[in-house]
């Protein structure tokens, strides 16, 4: 029978069911870093067990970070004591760590993919929510708890409930300036934050195939934003080129062999989804969320929701984002002050997002009252950056270049908003607080959005700063 | 590893109003730098309780001691962290009656034993406003009978039945469940050629 590839994934990793009828499923690959696993070390210690596959499992250091002085030990005491933990407790259990300064750290969900980790076909799971940038790959990828990655540790498994499957087809070509963040933002726009519970999310169609693995991963990295755990990409040759030669990647013979099993992976032609669901990507813009959640946004052209244009169960929550946000309901997104532009995140920090960003900023000048900074994804996006001297265009422009981390998404290292100022990002949470100051405020969009805010100084349409960048070129 | 069983969670609760309150609502990433869970409680809710000057459920005396908490829809959406959950949990709180969870949000509270359960939209909204009115009623969640009770009110109350058989059957923390066969997950590794070698 025809089958999607989350159920062969899923009968390929499964041990058996559980008495309380949930599957017990093997994790192929174990992601940890910092924050949320010092607790679940602890609880194997107490009660004297091993870490059960400690190959299957790979440590890095992300969220704490500082992008700036990383010396030892860190100025935030707190800090420097996780990371402390971390060392001690990947020493203790065998486990791998990329630590600061490693060539592999970075933030978890850029190394794996990067070193080749990151496979089709595997369960991956990490203390994080945006695992299912994974899913890119054709992986079942997700987030965890805490206790959670306590049963990982312990057991390579994990208690699950079957999942549903929406397939998103997405059609056409998009336009110039509208990228692989505009489309999933717009996905959230239209299904909404919870439209994706229960499911995960397979992003298919012409658009989809036509996308770079980076692409890729922007879209299957906010699946948890529209509620979705999980989001995939079937594998195709795309995925294949970007992962031979890797370092953990499989070579010579056994790359054929690999192949052959991931192509197999796939989602049948004629598999039967639970839900399918069309865009239409010539007719996207640019986006840009105006309030305190993913789906509220807007096109770049467009104006701010007032309480009148958004249904019945949406007018509280419209109305607290108005208020937190100071925007007057009806007003044009475009033109709005921002004080603060991040390029960066799991979401949107890997080398074709600086380029992007880095083709807008070339030989132009960050708006006076902006602070505008750059936070590569890792430390081989940056020295790949680097090398194509993409960090000089920024700093020219009055960008800083930072050292890779989770830095602002989500402002548990010293990189935060102050008081109410106004960001412009390429993160993938607008939440109350979510960048490090409770009344600080963020505009999602595309790497190319923040650079072009951070020239003007407020948002603008990256089509037109585009333009005229072109018409300088050709005279 | 035999765990607790939970049936029923009785006591009074506390409202929380809201759709889509995330997880840095509920417990702000800074307070996330810290190697234990210790303590936690006392940011709960911290930034949305600065902005209510006082006037949050969690700051209410009327509320002190509440063991049940009802939301409104998809509570708890956003990050994985744990945190949130525990930080609910270790304010006092036993069960949280919702419209609706996020997936993460659900899947770390069944971890650490506290039930999530599911009523119609309206019944949230009645017992919110019934707890708001008379706040020393009692609230009842009974996982058998697949209700919750707030005085003269009975709504049926809604958990995946593999969720439900975990917590009444004390296997709610499920590290024991996955231990107890090792072999046969030695067994699924072994079929895995990414893991037995290609």
């Amino acid at each position: 029978m025809a089958q999607t590839l989350l159920r062969k994934v899923w009968d390929a990793h499964t041990v058996r069911v559980l008495p309380t009828g949930q599957t017990q499923v093997f994790i192929g690959l174990h992601l940890v870093h910092e924050v949320t696993t010092p607790q679940a070390f602890d609880a194997l210690r107490q009660r004297g067990w091993p870490v059960r596959f400690p190959a299957r499992t790979f440590a890095t250091v992300d969220h704490i970070v500082p992008t700036t002085d990383v010396a030892r030990p860190f100025a935030d005491l707190m800090a420097e004591q996780m990371l402390a933990a971390l060392e001690r407790n990947c020493r203790d259990f065998g486990v791998p760590l990329y630590d600061l300064g490693h060539e592999h750290q970075g933030i978890v969900h850029v190394i794996g993919p990067e070193l080749g980790l990151t496979q089709p076909g595997m369960t991956i799971a990490c203390g994080d929510s945006h695992t299912s940038t994974h899913g890119a790959f054709g992986a079942v990828a997700f987030g965890i708890g805490t206790s959670q990655v306590r049963d990982v540790l312990a057991s390579q498994c994990l208690a699950m409930d079957p999942l549903k499957v929406r397939r998103i087809r997405v059609e056409g070509q998009l336009a110039p300036g509208v990228y692989a963040k505009d489309v999933i933002l717009a996905i959230i726009q239209r299904l909404g934050v919870k439209g994706g519970v229960g499911h995960a999310y397979e992003y298919a169609g012409s658009t989809i195939d036509a996308m770079s693995m980076d692409e890729r991963m922007t879209i299957c990295n906010m699946s948890i934003e529209g509620g979705a755990r999980v989001g995939y990409v079937n594998p195709d040759v795309t995925t294949f080129r970007y992962i031979e030669g890797r370092p953990f990647a499989p070579a010579g013979a056994d790359f054929a062999r690999a192949r052959a099993w991931w192509q197999s992976m796939a989602s049948d032609a004629n598999a039967v989804y639970d839900d399918e669901v069309v865009f239409d990507a010539p007719s996207l813009e640019p986006v840009v969320t105006w309030g305190l959640n993913p789906a509220q946004s807007v096109f770049v052209s467009g104006r701010i929701p007032t309480v009148a244009d958004v249904p019945d169960g949406e007018r509280a929550a419209t109305t607290e984002a108005h208020e937190f946000m100071g925007f007057e309901p009806g007003a044009r997104i475009e033109g709005a002050r921002i004080d603060v532009a991040f390029v960066g995140s799991c979401t949107n920090s890997r080398l074709s997002d600086l380029r992007e960003a880095a083709a807008i900023v070339r030989g132009q000048r960050v708006a006076r009252h902006v602070r505008a900074l750059v936070v590569p994804g890792s430390h081989r996006v940056s020295r790949a950056a680097e090398a194509e001297g993409l960090d000089e265009v920024f700093r020219e422009a009055g960008f800083e270049w930072r050292g890779a981390g989770c830095s602002m998404c989500l402002g548990m290292n010293p990189d935060k908003l102050s008081g109410r100022e106004m960001c412009a990002s390429s993160s993938n949470r607008n939440f109350k607080g979510r960048m490090g100051s409770p009344t600080g405020r963020t505009l999602l969009m595309s790497p190319a959005m923040v650079a072009a805010a951070a020239i003007a100084g407020e948002v603008v349409d990256v089509r037109k700063v585009a333009r005229d960048a072109r018409a300088e070129v050709t005279r | 590893m035999s765990a607790l069983r939970i049936e029923r969670i009785s006591g009074r609760a506390i409202p929380v109003r809201g759709h889509d309150i995330d997880t840095d609502r509920i417990l702000p990433a800074r307070f996330l730098v810290s190697v234990s869970f210790e303590g936690i409680e006392a940011h709960l809710f911290e930034d949305e309780r600065a902005d209510a000057r006082g006037t949050h459920p969690v700051d209410q005396p009327q509320y002190a001691g509440a063991r049940i908490l009802v939301a409104n829809r998809n509570f708890g959406c956003g990050s994985s962290r744990e945190h949130a959950p525990q930080a609910i949990q270790r304010w006092g709180i036993q069960a949280v009656v919702g419209e609706s969870f996020s997936e993460i949000f659900f899947g770390n509270s069944v971890a650490i034993g506290m039930p999530c359960v599911t009523v119609p939209a309206e019944a949230a909204a009645a017992i919110q406003a019934a707890v708001e009115a008379a706040p020393e009623t009692e609230v009842v969640v009974d996982l058998v009978a697949g209700t919750v009770t707030c005085g003269t009110l009975t709504a049926p109350a809604t958990l995946p039945t593999a969720a439900r058989d975990a917590f009444t059957s004390g296997h709610w923390d499920a590290t024991g469940l996955l231990l107890d066969d090792v072999a046969q997950v030695e067994a699924t590794a072994a079929r895995l050629p990414y893991v037995s070698g290609w």
